[in-house]
């Protein structure tokens, strides 16, 4: 599904190299974790696959069901299946959350040629949604993000991504600022949308995340690179160790 | 004082081409205003008054022509159910507007007050304007209550059942207009005046509005879109002991545009609301100029200011809270924000404090900035195309000021005024 490779990034602004080769391939239905030092690459990472501006690609690709996802505009990708549940969830004063979600829903489905969801379907499937992830109807009238607790605003990426159904989930670190019970919740919304079509990449520093969700595969990242892929028994070995031995057996 | 010679002659030349109306009662309030025009003489670009905003063509003898906007947008504020009072170039033309009885306000034009024993009408025609001068001159304003050919006195006595829309049809590219309305609110009444259209190439408006003990005034306005017409008004607001005005200005084009507002706060615990939004692209200048004065205990007053710009326009806003001695718990508030599509647009602003009672709080605020880049990338990692992203943002900048009418299908058509705007520049 999702295909990185050998992909080099630099800052656009500043002469600094933050991805030196990554190689990353999600097949369909897999979980892949990715778990790595502060400022690694792991959050460039996630938006270099979501198109956000300030980046230059020097080298690589990324594909996602082979199609070039590099050449396209963030809309285009996200139309095309990329959803990126933000490290730092952006608040928009003056956008209802109600609004934003209608309207996003509605371009993808135009986007691709679909019908859009009528304002009665759309409200259900909604509440139905927010719901599960304890989201108050309160929430859901207020301006995006605006007001929202640390862990409001991770649930409320989550219902997102559960509207928007996309085909590759980017979770950056969608766990932090959850307390136990909300993890709890953000885990089933996301075993929920797990299917055989659906690829996830989960960024975490912590096992208790992939305690609930169970990955398949995990990558420790570190300057810029991939430097060791395992099974989830490398999660608990981080958990358990820290870095070091890791990074000095790559070294 | 003899006045500069510039300002002498260009006085001189704009008066030689108007005539007094022969109004009786109104009269000695003409000859008084046209006194005070004559002692400051009409603006020039000199004036730091008008340092951001050329005053020449709203001076000059005679408009320019203003093409008159042809298209297919309903008028504003059409499937509402209010009075419509319709002047056509500035003219009341009665078979276009509705019945003028409505229970709950007496509604006259301004020629007929003289005929009938209207005394509120005659004692605040061109008062508040004269009260007004001080300590800032407005001599478009005196100028407008000397000359004004037509306009009306609507006496609230009670709470109407719908809003009174005075309607301004611009039909004639050379069409130059001076209107005046005067407006009373009896204590404990209540209304809402709309005021919608172009006007006229030139349109020189004042209002005078005088609120009573415990009255309500709403105002919610949207000046017409007619690409090429300039317009100066003048609001005047006095407002008595727990009395409440809330006005709301949409400007949609227009080439020359400028707003004052003048409001007094003269009874304790009063309410005023002064809020604006715009939306201009390219050859297209629009200033606010707020002049609130607090001269009782425990007002409030906020100033809420919105401007949208881009291709070149400018944008103005000239904003004052006056509190004098005594005025004591004053709560005063004032922000005044550009939204700057491209480098080539403009905001000038000029938020001023002037405070001599202690027990106040004031704040005031202007920003100028552009769309929030995280934000857009944000609405468009989930799907949304960046015009339509823009858009979004573009509105939720202007909500702020939009929030300020309170009623809601009035902000409703308001916003959907703004998003046609906005969807024919997509
Ligand atoms: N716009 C930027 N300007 C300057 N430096 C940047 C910028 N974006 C990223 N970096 C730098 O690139 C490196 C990688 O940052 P990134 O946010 O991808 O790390 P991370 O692995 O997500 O870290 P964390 O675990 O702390 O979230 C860091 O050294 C960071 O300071
Ligand atoms: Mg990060």
């Amino acid at each position: 599904m999702l295909e990185i490779k050998n992909l080099h990034v630099q800052l656009e602004e500043e002469d600094k190299q933050i991805l030196k080769g990554v190689n990353l391939t999600v097949d369909a239905g897999k979980v892949h974790a990715i778990m790595g030092p502060n400022g690694s690459g792991k959050s460039t990472l996630s938006y270099v696959l979501s198109g956000r501006d300030g980046y230059d690609v020097t080298e690589g690709s990324a594909t996602l069901n082979g199609e070039d996802l590099l050449e396209m505009e963030p809309e285009e990708r996200a139309a095309a299946g990329v959803f990126l549940a933000f490290q730092y969830p952006v608040e928009i004063p003056g956008v209802g959350n109600m609004t934003f979600l209608r309207t996003a829903v509605n371009a993808q489905r135009k986007a691709r040629g679909q019908e859009e969801l009528s304002a009665t379907d759309f409200l259900k499937e909604v509440r139905a949604k927010a719901k599960s992830l304890k989201i108050d109807a309160d929430m859901l009238k207020r301006p995006v993000n605006v007001g929202f607790s640390g862990g409001e605003k991770k649930r409320n990426e989550i219902l997102q991504m559960a509207m928007l159904e996309p085909k590759m989930c980017i979770l950056d670190e969608t766990d932090s600022g959850l307390d136990v019970d909300a993890m709890k919740l953000v885990a089933e919304g996301v075993n929920a949308l797990r299917d055989e079509g659906r690829g996830f990449l989960v960024i975490t520093h912590y096992q208790r995340l992939l305690d609930h969700i169970k990955p398949d595969v995990v990558h420790i990242m570190a300057n810029g690179r991939i430097v060791k892929t395992g099974g989830p028994e490398l999660a608990l070995e981080v958990e358990n160790n820290g870095y070091a031995d890791i990074l000095a057996e790559v070294n | 004082m003899a006045l500069p010679e510039v300002k002498q002659t260009a006085t001189e030349a704009r008066l030689a081409t108007l005539t007094m109306p022969d109004a009786g009662c109104t009269r000695a309030a003409r000859e008084d205003a046209l006194a005070r025009v004559l002692e400051s003489g009409l603006p020039n670009r000199r004036d730091e008054y008008w340092k951001y905003t050329q005053p020449d063509t709203l001076v000059a003898p005679h408009a320019a022509p203003a093409a008159v906007l042809q298209d297919d947008e309903s008028l504003i504020f059409d499937e509402l159910d209010r009075l419509k009072i319709v002047f056509v170039d500035g003219v009341f033309t009665p078979e276009e507007s509705d019945d003028l009885s409505l229970e709950g306000v007496v509604i006259d034009r301004l020629e007929d007050i003289c005929c009938k024993d209207i005394h509120w009408a005659k004692e605040l025609y061109g008062v508040l304007e004269a009260r007004g001068q001080d300590p800032v001159q407005r001599p478009l304003a005196a100028l407008n209550t000397a000359f004004a050919t037509d306009g009306v006195a609507i006496h609230v006595t009670g709470k109407p059942s719908k809003p009174i829309n005075l309607i301004y049809r611009h039909e004639s590219p050379e069409s130059d207009v001076v209107l005046h309305h005067v407006i009373r609110v009896e204590g404990g009444a209540e209304a809402t005046i709309l005021e919608t259209g172009p006007a006229a190439s030139r349109f020189n408006k004042c209002m005078e509005i005088d609120v009573a003990d415990n009255g309500t005034l709403h105002h919610v306005r949207a000046q017409g879109r007619d690409h090429e017409r300039r317009a100066a008004t003048h609001m005047f607001t006095r407002l008595g002991q727990e009395s409440v005005y809330k006005s709301f200005t949409l400007t949609v084009n227009g080439v020359l545009t400028r707003n004052e507002q003048i409001v007094e706060l003269t009874g304790d615990d009063a309410v005023a609301h002064v809020a604006g939004a715009c939306v201009g692209d390219g050859d297209f200048h629009h200033d606010d100029t707020v002049f609130v004065t607090h001269d009782a205990v425990n007002c409030e007053s906020r100033q809420v200011f919105k401007k949208v710009l881009r291709n070149g326009a400018t944008g103005v806003f000239q904003g004052k809270i006056l509190v004098k001695a005594g005025a004591q718990k004053t709560d005063g508030y004032q922000i005044s924000q550009s939204l700057l599509l491209d480098d080539d647009s403009q905001f000038l602003a000029k938020p001023e404090l002037e405070i001599y009672a202690d027990d106040v709080a004031c704040s005031h605020g202007s920003t100028s900035g552009a769309i929030d880049e995280t934000a857009l990338f944000y609405l468009r990692s989930r799907g949304v195309p960046t015009k339509d992203a823009t858009n979004m943002l573009t509105l939720a900048f202007l909500a702020e000021a939009v929030d300020e009418i309170e009623d809601s299908s009035l902000a409703e058509a308001i916003v959907s005024r703004l998003e046609g705007w906005l969807a024919r520049r997509s």
